[in-house]
């Protein structure tokens, strides 16, 4: 490591604060990819992985990913829910990797949810 | 750093690496990897996490699920169950001792709910080899505004007015401490930290020292820039070898980055930093005996003044803090004393650490506010006493200190109000007893300590302590006088007044307290020959109680030595020639049934009325 300093000491602080988001808490955005076995065998993996890449390319810090099982309505799988903090929830159903990526574009950053995807809104909060 | 959906805070602490941490690590890994999960889910190793009777223990963020007693049979199924699937996996999670309920969320465990975390703030939330983690939570962030933003003086006035107390035991005003090294001129100045915890029980400082070493470093950094120190050691005992290593690559990364060494952070302060081991003598605790072993000479205290504000290590002014101390400082500059003392009482301000151990039923390392009562602390947080025993005395302030006595649990702990008990608040050691122990053993125990570890330097210590282990060596084996007591008091008092140094002076608070508190135990235990918790073989017979005995077998089967004889269903016996006083069939009886006389005792029935249950 180079020699710090005191403007290094904040880079660095900047620099984890997304993994700092997912351990302490303090995020805006949670989004629970359904995993359950229909889920699974739906492709929910797939739909997990886009996800994943969609927020180490667009590098926002305040939003976390998490799983749960079946969310009862196999035959939509795979599902995602989409949380953002004060928002309702909204449920998306018969997901695909570049339906989420546009989830992802469209309603975590821009703020508005896909209505074509979406099943159902203000469900279970799980925050 | 990738970005990971969730980070797997696996406990890497002595006491979770002896549970089989390692070998779980590796599991979780292994699994991880073969389910595809490697990119999304990261293992982080952490220091202590506290609680440490259910180790390995992690935690799950950002789900704050909490799992215990990890084992790699169940990694398989609980990557697939929760990671894999999103279940969490109940089997794995803590569940409350007397209820058997799952409770997944940390922060809903009693254990963790009533903490309040500043020492260790960091335990379990970062990576203590990582020095990037402990910068990004605000690390070095303290240091940078003392040595570039205050003054000397500055500094020590923050300190000052937060009230900081030296949490080695002693319970000195740090500031002032800091100040008097200050005020003194001279080229070089030692600025120390004393990491030699030595009370049996006790693993706060290693467990600060493990989970976040750049804390103490950078509380050291602060503290030499206060008294103008440009020169300091860590001494910490060689038998923490985990605390040695984290502390050693701190330091390493700490040189690497500037933050020690010439010119730090560009302030142009200087601060060279390394570690001594001790060879563990508790004597070395003491800051003029440390000192000595540092300069490489026989670890014994001598007299003060001159203090070691003005003459400490190798007769330069020398300011020495405890572990726990150091951690708190870099808080205390960043968000200032006010909200330092927005815990804690007038006198004793912040909060501290306790090791809670013994006869509770969560064992681990625990952080409260000052003032919070000992009952909070045992019932609440320790979960109360285990098997549903009843609560006898809990030991405060290790060898140096005291048993507390179960009428004064509403005490709030505070360095005066524990004073006042005669146990002292110490570095942090609590030890829980049950009814299953004798006073007078308890306080043999310590003095077997305090003898073994007495210097030899001065009389009343030397030669004190091991008249006063010989006198409670005598009591617990049927050789007590009647006027033991008031020689065990008198002779208390004249090695407190008289000793060099605090080991001396504190040795007896052990026989003091108990005396105060149990003096029935000592009666007894001289004049009827009786120890009625069973615990001195040569003060107890061990009868079965007819009417109680439900003819169950489980003492007939436990009892080592085959002592016991009876028919299944009919009242069993006790054959007295055979028994070897172990115990066993005691501790084992669920019916109560086995009942403790005293030696030589004949002619159970009668005596029955006087025994509790």
């Amino acid at each position: 490591m180079p020699r710090l300093t005191i403007e290094d000491l904040q880079k660095i602080k900047e620099k984890h604060r997304a993994t700092f988001t997912l351990r302490e808490g303090g995020y805006r955005a949670k989004i629970t990819v359904h995993m359950g076995t229909c889920g699974i065998a739906a492709g929910a993996r797939d739909v997990m992985t886009a996800l994943m890449d969609e927020i180490a390319n667009a590098k926002v810090e305040d939003v976390i990913v998490a799983t749960s099982g079946c969310a009862g309505l196999c035959a939509r799988e795979p599902m995602a829910t989409v949380e953002i903090i004060n928002h309702p929830p909204v449920k998306y159903g018969d997901l695909k990797a570049d339906k989420i990526r546009e989830i992802f574009k469209e309603h975590i950053i821009g703020g508005n949810p896909v209505e074509k995807y979406a099943l159902v809104v203000g469900s279970e909060t799980t925050y | 750093m990738e970005r990971f959906r969730a980070n797997l805070m696996l406990c890497a602490g002595t006491g979770c690496v002896a549970s089989g941490a390692t070998k779980v690590r590796a599991a979780l890994e292994k699994e991880l990897k073969k389910r595809g999960l490697k990119e999304e889910i990261t293992v982080v190793l952490t220091g202590c996490n506290g609680y440490c009777a259910q180790g390995p223990v992690m935690s799950v963020l950002p789900d704050e699920i909490f799992y215990q007693s990890l084992t790699v049979e169940e990694v398989p199924k609980l990557v697939e169950e929760h990671f894999l699937k999103g279940r969490p996996y109940e089997k794995l999670m803590f569940k409350e001792p007397e209820k058997k309920l799952a409770i997944p969320l940390m922060k809903d465990i009693p254990f963790f709910k009533h903490q309040v975390l500043r020492v260790l703030r960091n335990k379990g939330l970062i990576d203590p080899e990582k020095i990037e983690e402990y910068i990004a939570r605000d690390g070095y962030q303290a240091a940078a505004k003392a040595l570039t933003q205050m003054t000397s003086e500055e500094v020590i006035k923050v300190i000052k007015d937060s009230g900081l107390r030296g949490r080695g035991g002693a319970g000195f005003p740090t500031g002032l401490k800091w100040e008097f090294a200050s005020k003194v001129q001279s080229k070089v100045k030692y600025m120390l930290c004393n990491g030699d915890e030595g009370d049996p029980g006790a693993f706060m400082d290693r467990s600060v020292m493990e989970a976040d070493p750049h804390a103490v470093i950078e509380g050291m950094i602060i503290g030499a820039k206060a008294i103008e120190a440009h020169n300091g050691y860590i001494y910490v005992r060689a038998e923490y070898p985990l605390a040695v290593k984290r502390l050693q690559m701190a330091i390493e990364q700490c040189y690497d980055a500037g933050l020690l060494g010439k010119n730090i952070l560009d302030s142009g302060f200087d601060f060279d930093l390394e570690i001594y081991q001790g060879a563990g003598a508790f004597v070395c605790g003491e800051e003029t005996a440390l000192m000595r072993s540092i300069e490489g000479k026989r670890g014994m205290p001598r007299p003060r003044p001159p203090f070691p504000a003005h003459k400490g290590l190798w007769d330069k002014p020398s300011v020495l803090n405890n572990v726990e101390t150091l951690a708190q400082i870099p808080l205390i500059i960043l968000n200032g004393s006010g909200w330092y003392r927005s815990l804690g009482t007038e006198k004793s301000s912040g909060t501290k650490v306790f090791a809670l151990t013994g006869a509770v039923n969560n064992i681990g390392l625990i952080e409260v506010p000052m003032g919070t009562p000992l009952r909070t602390i045992i019932y609440d947080i320790g979960g109360g006493i285990k098997k549903g025993r009843k609560f006898k005395a809990v030991q405060m302030g290790g060898p140096s200190g005291g048993c507390i006595p179960e009428s004064l649990l509403d005490l709030p702990v505070t360095y005066e109000d524990i004073v006042k008990t005669g146990a002292i608040m110490g570095s942090g050691g609590m030890v829980v007893m049950d009814d299953n122990n004798c006073m007078v053993s308890i306080a043999k125990f310590f003095l077997e300590f305090t003898a073994d570890e007495s210097c030899g330097k001065c009389v009343p210590c030397r030669v004190g302590t091991r008249i006063l282990l010989d006198m409670l060596a005598d009591i617990t084996e049927g050789r007590g006088k009647e006027d033991d007591i008031e020689t065990l008091q008198d002779l208390s008092r004249d090695i407190i007044t008289s000793s060099l140094c605090g080991l001396g002076q504190t040795a007896p608070n052990p026989i003091l307290t108990t005396i105060r508190y149990f003096m029935d135990e000592y009666e007894s235990h001289i004049s009827q020959k009786w120890c009625k918790a069973g615990v001195c073989r040569d003060l107890c017979t061990f009868f079965i109680d007819e009417e109680l005995c439900k003819g169950c077998g489980a003492c007939l089967r436990a009892c080592p030595s085959k002592a016991i004889i009876g028919e299944k269903k009919k009242p069993h016996k006790i054959i007295q020639e055979v028994c070897v006083y172990c115990r066993t069939c005691y501790e084992t009886c669920k019916f109560n049934s086995i009942k403790i006389l005293p030696a030589g005792a004949h002619e159970p029935k009668h005596m029955l009325v006087e025994t509790k249950t």
